[in-house]
């Protein structure tokens, strides 16, 4: 005898013979099931119809979240797609020291460093680009900044693209992000890669 | 127009009504399984499909899905095995659907209709032997599955032909056993006479007027064993060993397209066969409490007089609300129990349902004689 068959052996619990005789009959059991489920049928009907008719906004009848239309609050601390922090003349905060290219466990980061024109600045990144097909989502990089200028607060989880090239966003795409609004609703729209179309 | 047209045209008025109602609530039964079903487990069911008129979208409740169905159906590869036997492949899903709809033609959905001088029987078919036509159409539309699974050239479809016809036997057994008992009661094979039994008192002698003899009251057995062994002849959950469209293969594994939706189409027509079944036999048909052909006639003494027109309105919507509640709650049986292992169903059918409809014709038949007809 095989174990799958075992199952059904007196020593199992389950046995037919350790049930009870109101077990046994079904009927009763089966009414208690149809009960649990009509109860949850006609109190997400009185939800829905409180929402729909009487305009109820409280009134959920289904736990589900229509995604692309409605998103579920997301956590402050929720690191999502990076973005570089901008000086007030629009300049990258970035002094490309390379910490953050040096932490990076999954080494996504290439920053190609050059000098700011303004001497109390030492450096500004000429490339700062960000492999998002080998990023983990560690947070390492916005830790290890000396200068805050990178964070993972945009919102935005919708990145993708049909191949591995359009996954590498670069500093120009990183810039021109904004940070999360109340309940990490992007405020920025999602970076489209040029080749988001199968080729 | 002479007579005969207008007897014609008369008689096409029930045909008719039968055909569209069935149909509408076949096809309605898609967006009512998915609706219902995500009500149940607190979703909110398939609601995306949309047209677009004039820039707006409109989803209405989800009610497009049915049409997005049948258009996917139509468009998808129409594919036939290469053993398979051609002719009987073909028949078979239309063999099913045409015994589903043709089942409802002896059910009462109303009284006698008077009509420019002329009375109509609200049913398809006026037969004096509806239960059996009905049991008949029910029991043929088996033939469509063993034609499937045969035709097939598959192993598998036809084990899932002969699982399907197991099934069907025992619960066809079950079903004109339990149905014996109402018959007694009510002392007819006629389903037009049957709902108008169940418009008399029941028990006057004791009850006066306030209770009608519903069969749900006279035979309370014979309702659950119908009722179940109705379940099991949909080949649904949780009797869908025959088919169980995700995990066992079954009778239709070659079927695509719109054959495949035939067969789930004929499952959803027999849903509403036995639903009506269920109606017509023990919730007492098109009978309205209290509603007398003239109007209504409450028990304590008043009444209220209707025109003719007004009381077969109410009588036919009295019985597709019934029908209506019944697919209800055949649905939440559908997405509340697991299925039946295939020994447990057998068992069931065959040492459970038979022996209790024998015993309930039994007691039945001692009831009558000491009590008396109903």
């Amino acid at each position: 005898m095989t174990s799958y068959q075992t199952t059904n052996t007196p020593a199992d619990p389950r046995h037919s013979s350790r049930l009870s005789l109101r077990q046994r009959f079904y009927v009763v059991e089966v009414l208690a099931g149809l009960a649990l489920t009509a109860v949850h049928f006609f109190g997400n009907m009185w939800r829905h119809t409180l929402r729909v008719v009487f305009r109820v906004k409280s009134a959920r009848g289904a736990v589900t979240i229509q995604y692309p239309d409605e998103r579920r609050p997301y956590s402050p601390r929720l690191r999502s797609l990076h973005r570089l922090v901008r000086r007030e003349d629009g300049s990258p905060r970035c002094v490309a020291c390379m910490m953050c290219e040096t932490v990076c466990p999954a080494h996504c980061i290439y920053i190609v460093a050059a000098e700011h024109p303004n001497p109390e600045i030492e450096k500004v990144p000429q490339r700062f680009d960000i492999d998002l097909g080998k990023c983990v989502f560690c947070g390492y990089c916005v830790e290890a900044c000396p200068e805050d200028a990178i964070r993972m607060d945009t919102g935005i989880l919708e990145f993708s693209a049909y191949d591995r090239r359009s996954m590498i966003y670069t500093k120009e795409t990183l810039l021109a992000l904004e940070p999360a609004g109340p309940h990490g609703v992007p405020t920025s729209p999602v970076p489209m890669p040029p080749l988001r179309r199968p080729s | 127009m002479s007579g005969l047209a207008l007897d014609l045209l008369l008689q096409a008025i029930p045909v008719g009504f039968v055909m569209f109602v069935v149909l509408n609530f076949g096809g309605l039964l898609t967006w009512v399984e998915r609706k219902q079903s995500a009500i149940m487990q607190d979703r909110i069911g398939a609601n995306r499909a949309s047209i677009s008129i004039l820039g707006l979208r409109i989803r209405i409740l989800g009610l497009l899905h049915p049409l997005a169905d049948a258009l996917k159906m139509l468009t998808k590869e129409d594919f036939t095995p290469a053993h398979a036997d051609r002719l009987m492949f073909k028949l078979a899903p239309f063999v099913s659907v045409f015994f589903g709809l043709a089942a409802f033609a002896s059910i009462p959905f109303g009284d006698t209709l008077r009509i420019m001088g002329r009375e109509i029987q609200l049913q398809a078919v006026t037969l004096n032997v509806g239960i059996l036509y009905v049991l008949a159409m029910i029991s043929m539309g088996i033939y469509g599955l063993m034609m499937a699974g045969w035709a097939s050239a598959n192993n598998y479809a036809l084990l899932g032909g002969q699982r399907a016809a197991a099934l069907m036997i025992s619960a066809e057994i079950a079903i004109g056993a339990s149905i014996m008992g109402v018959v007694m009661v009510y002392g007819s094979l006629n389903m037009q006479d049957i709902a108008r039994g169940q418009g008399q008192p029941l028990l006057p002698q004791y009850f006066g007027a306030w209770i009608p003899a519903w069969g749900v009251l006279t035979q309370p057995l014979a309702f659950v064993l119908f009722l179940t062994a109705g379940i099991a002849s949909t080949k649904r959950i949780p009797f869908d060993t025959p088919e169980g469209e995700s995990e066992i293969i079954g009778y239709f594994v070659e079927y695509s397209g719109m054959k495949f939706g035939m067969f789930a189409m004929a499952d959803f027509l027999e849903t509403v066969v036995i639903a009506g079944m269920t109606t017509a036999l023990f919730l007492g048909g098109w009978q309205v409490p209290y509603l007398q052909p003239t109007g209504f006639v409450f028990p304590w003494g008043a009444t209220l007089d209707l025109p003719h027109l007004a009381v077969v309105a109410l009588q036919v919507g009295a019985f597709l609300t019934k029908v209506a509640v019944m697919i209800w709650f055949l649905m939440l049986i559908r997405w509340t129990l697991p299925r039946f292992r295939y020994d447990q169903a057998m068992r069931l059918g065959w040492l459970a349902l038979f022996p209790l409809s024998v015993l309930n014709i039994l007691i039945t038949a001692v009831v009558l004689l000491t009590v008396g007809k109903a």
